[in-house]
């Protein structure tokens, strides 16, 4: 693996100047260790039935693509072109007009010319113009256009695997130009001629297989689940149970395996588990649904349907009345925006969610039948449902990462804020310039969260780390609160690298922190620690 | 690169109107011939650009959502930056299209030492919206060589534009912000190295040809001043297709024939952003999906996947021995 630069060193590295040559030659682009992942391996790509399955590695010379990868890849973009108006506009209407330049968070960390997203789009515009148009025939290079060669595959797959599909650019574009659309348009045509990555596409077959991304068999969870039971039982003394496949249930939960998997993912599942106990919810997970994440987004959007699909076919076998999502960022772009049109109508038992505390009626998920755990939480905190004793983290001064997807792609913002308000009292955001729908990616979103990757994570982290760095600064802040799995694993890498005395945390794990339990109240077992079973207050600690 | 190309194809265009007009005296070509076939496959052109984009279908609601979803009553909803009813989408691209929107939240990264900062920079939003509304502007004023009696609405306009009374005939402001913004777009593709970098000469050409436009109206309004009446006289003959070549100056031609290019040019180019940015999907759909269903494309299939009972059957043994529920009715419908 890549030797990783110091931090100092990194910054120091980064020129946001571009070089003298001109891009369009500028091919292929020199593979660098810890800008690249490792491609998918050949057993893989055979079990999930995706072409050219072999062994080879994106530093050889020869990446022994199909002999006719030309018109496979060519024959893919028309047939894409002819399915996606996103991806025909937005080959068609971009003016160079350069506002996305600066946007891009591996752009901001690299300072590579071909990570602004306008060209990052135009790495495949010109083959577009070159292949496809009588303008780029005609005219080439002064039309933009060049020719489809393996040069050119060499650097597609160097830079659609550098890029999250965080749609940061696509906000400030003033055609509404989304790069993840031409990202995803060109890992698609990528896996036609079997250039992919491993990180994406294992998780994907275990998907398929299994039931989730980390590959858990049915009882491995149970197991998992217990000793999180067990783990609330230290913090709490509560014996909980976890429902699995329990038909009839009211509500079917689900939630990306990342957080019954890791730290510090595990401590918002036991958030969840606390908070349902608390509310004496009717709930079930399943273990054959048992992954809300979707790495299939990441890969194409029949694989992205083919994972989603399955939750509607439990909640259908378990009969519930609707879902509950948990916190992810990329699971909630799938839930909001593809689920219903890809994988639906929602089957008939599944009815308008409704909360059975408050009889808050979800009207805006009246569709789908399946809303985000914090929209249900923040109605319950609305409601007063909820005692929180919010000084229970007093150690902890928060602020929120807006996750690229809830963010863009979903409109995303208050919910969570309103929980962190109320089970926190030192809450301080981001700069607004850094937040929100201008929030910046964690650098290792869209299934590029994986080790080798390393520089390249640390360098389009650098914006987000460098903006919890001023609140820390600032505000002494020390827990970065996110509401995605993808985070829970990457910003804990990213804040050890960046700003190392800052930890990073889900919000349920800090509403199970702060809520009170009515056995808490009569005084019979008072809270004296965390969910990570650190004292609550340290002071008291030394003093004992 | 690019832009000395686009420079050199500019002054061609010249030339080859000065030799076809004024050398060769083909005016009857340059004065009807190509005006004509210019506005056709203008028309043609774009029409067909935007049945092609219609065509195509928009499987997914892919809104690129910049403010508050609508969610729980008590929280308040951004009905412009994530539109939910088609009206607030309405709204959100007439704002698009009329303001900018997007642009004008632009901001400038900079690297100071190791912080990042990110400060408004509107000079982009500025420089562009001033470019397209002086166009604008000045594509209505010309509506008086193509309507008689001239309506009131472009009079006043006009007047407007010349309020200042500066030099005879008038100077229009309209001309100096064109001018000023076309110049300011140009050297922000030079002089900034990113986006030299991105800049082709396709980027160039149409600003060049804009010059062009722009220069020869101006020189032909107050320098090589030319026979009004007759190029009234003219453009009513385009209007009611009894069109008769003018005899004024070479100027005249050299404007004409830059309108012809760019309206040629337009359907083939990036130009067509102009009618694109209404078929963005990021931008002109409601931010509903979860409340409404959208049917899928007809080339959509649903996926097939790993049933319930499949899996079950697969992972019986590991269910059984953990106490999770066997689904029996996996076994009934055999």
């Amino acid at each position: 693996m890549a030797k990783l630069p110091k931090p100092d060193e990194l910054i120091k590295s980064i020129d946001w100047t571009p070089p003298e040559k001109d891009w369009m030659d500028d091919v292929p682009p020199e593979i660098k260790p810890g800008r690249f992942c490792y491609p998918a391996k050949k057993n893989i790509l055979e079990e999930i039935g995706f072409p050219n399955p072999r062994d080879w590695s994106p530093l050889d010379d020869d990446w022994k693509l199909p002999p006719n990868f030309r018109e496979i890849i060519i024959e893919g973009m028309k047939d894409r072109l002819s399915k996606y108006r996103s991806f025909k506009v937005f080959m068609d209407i971009c003016v160079r007009c350069g506002a996305c330049a600066d946007k891009c968070h591996y752009f901001l960390g690299s300072g590579d010319p071909k990570n602004m997203p306008v060209l990052r789009a135009e790495l495949i515009r010109s083959i577009y113009k070159g292949e496809l148009t009588w303008q780029g025939k005609l005219f080439g290079k002064l039309a933009g256009a060049r020719k489809l060669t393996e040069d050119i595959i060499k650097e597609w797959f160097y830079y659609y695997y550098q890029c999250s599909e965080c749609r940061r650019c696509s906000v400030f574009c003033p055609y509404g130009i989304d790069t993840c659309e031409v990202t995803m348009m060109g890992r698609e045509l990528l896996h036609l001629v079997g250039c992919n990555i491993n990180w994406i596409l294992e998780p994907v077959r275990n998907c398929f297989k299994i039931g989730n991304h980390i590959g858990i068999p049915p009882h491995t969870i149970k197991e998992i689940l217990e000793y999180l039971c067990w783990d609330i039982e230290e913090v709490t003394g509560l014996k909980l149970e976890v429902p699995i496949n329990k038909k009839g249930a009211e509500i079917l939960f689900v939630t990306p395996s990342g957080d019954y998997f890791a730290e510090p993912g595990i401590y918002t599942m036991m958030g969840y588990i606390l908070l349902f106990h608390y509310l004496d919810l009717d709930w079930t997970m399943s273990t054959y649904a048992s992954e809300g994440g979707n790495f299939g987004l990441f890969t194409s959007h029949e694989a992205m349907a083919k994972i989603n699909a399955k939750i509607y076919h439990e909640a259908e076998r378990l009969k519930v009345k609707f879902i509950i999502g948990g916190e992810c960022g990329h699971m909630w772009r799938v839930k909001h925006q593809y689920m219903d049109t890809a994988t639906g109508p929602a089957p008939k038992n599944l009815e308008t969610p409704k909360s059975p505390i408050t009889g808050t009626v979800f009207e805006h998920a009246k569709s789908t039948k399946m809303i985000h755990v914090c929209e249900f939480t923040a109605d319950l905190i609305a409601h007063g449902k909820l005692e929180l004793d919010p000084s229970r983290n007093d150690n902890y001064v928060v602020t929120f990462h807006d996750s690229c997807n809830p963010s863009r792609g979903m409109g995303f913002f208050e919910e969570p804020r309103y929980i962190l308000k109320h089970v926190c009292n030192n809450f301080y955001d981001m700069p607004e310039n850094t937040i929100r729908e201008k929030t910046f990616c964690c650098g290792s979103g869209s299934g590029l969260n994986t080790d080798e990757f390393m520089e390249m994570r640390m360098r389009g982290g650098l914006p987000r780390a460098n903006a919890v760095q001023y609140v820390r600064d600032k505000h002494n802040v020390n827990m970065l609160a996110c509401i995605c799995a993808i985070d829970r694993a990457a910003l804990p890498t990213l804040m050890n690298y960046w700003v190392p005395d800052v930890q990073v945390c889900g919000v349920h794990e800090l509403l199970a922190n702060a809520l009170v339990l009515p056995h808490e109240k009569t005084g019979e077992r008072p809270r004296t620690l965390n969910m990570r079973q650190e004292p609550l207050k340290p002071e008291e600690e030394e003093n004992a | 690169m690019g832009a000395v190309f686009a420079l050199v194809t500019v002054l061609a265009f010249v030339i080859v109107v000065y030799v076809g007009v004024g050398v060769a005296g083909l005016k009857s070509l340059f004065g009807i011939v190509v005006p004509y076939a210019a506005f056709l496959v203008f028309l043609i052109g774009m029409v067909y650009r935007m049945i092609d984009w219609a065509k195509v279908p928009v499987p997914f609601r892919i809104v690129t959502t910049c403010g508050q979803q609508k969610s729980l009553r008590w929280i308040k909803r951004s009905r412009l930056e994530s539109p939910y009813t088609n009206f607030e989408v309405v709204l959100r691209m007439l704002l698009e299209v009329f303001a900018f929107r997007s642009l004008f939240r632009n901001l400038k990264a900079e690297l100071k030492g190791p912080n990042l900062v990110y400060g408004s920079y509107k000079w982009l939003w500025l420089g562009a919206i001033a470019f397209h509304y002086a166009f604008f502007t000045i594509l209505l004023r010309h509506l008086r060589f193509f309507t008689y009696p001239v309506p009131e609405s472009i009079q006043i306009i006009d007047q407007i534009d010349s309020f200042f009374h500066i030099g005879l005939p008038h100077l229009y402001m309209t001309d100096v912000v064109i001018l000023a913004a076309l110049t300011f777009l140009f050297l922000r593709r030079l002089a900034d190295p990113r986006l030299r970098y991105i800049s082709l000469a396709s980027d160039y050409l149409p600003l060049f040809m804009i010059y062009g436009l722009v220069i020869s109206g101006v020189l032909m309004r107050h320098f090589f001043k030319v026979d009004v009446t007759q190029v009234k006289e003219f453009t009513m003959g385009l209007v009611h297709f009894k069109p008769k070549a003018p005899d004024v100056g070479v100027i005249f031609y050299i404007h004409l024939f830059f309108i012809s290019a760019l309206m040629a040019y337009f359907p083939f180019s990036k130009l067509v952003h102009m009618v694109g940015v209404f078929f963005s999907p990021t931008r002109n759909l409601a931010n509903n999906s979860r409340a409404v269903r959208h049917e899928p494309a007809p080339w959509w299939k649903k996926p097939k996947f790993k049933t319930y009972c499949e899996w079950q059957e697969e992972f019986k043994e590991q269910l059984i021995e953990s106490g999770q529920p066997i689904d029996e009715d996996c076994y009934k419908k055999k």
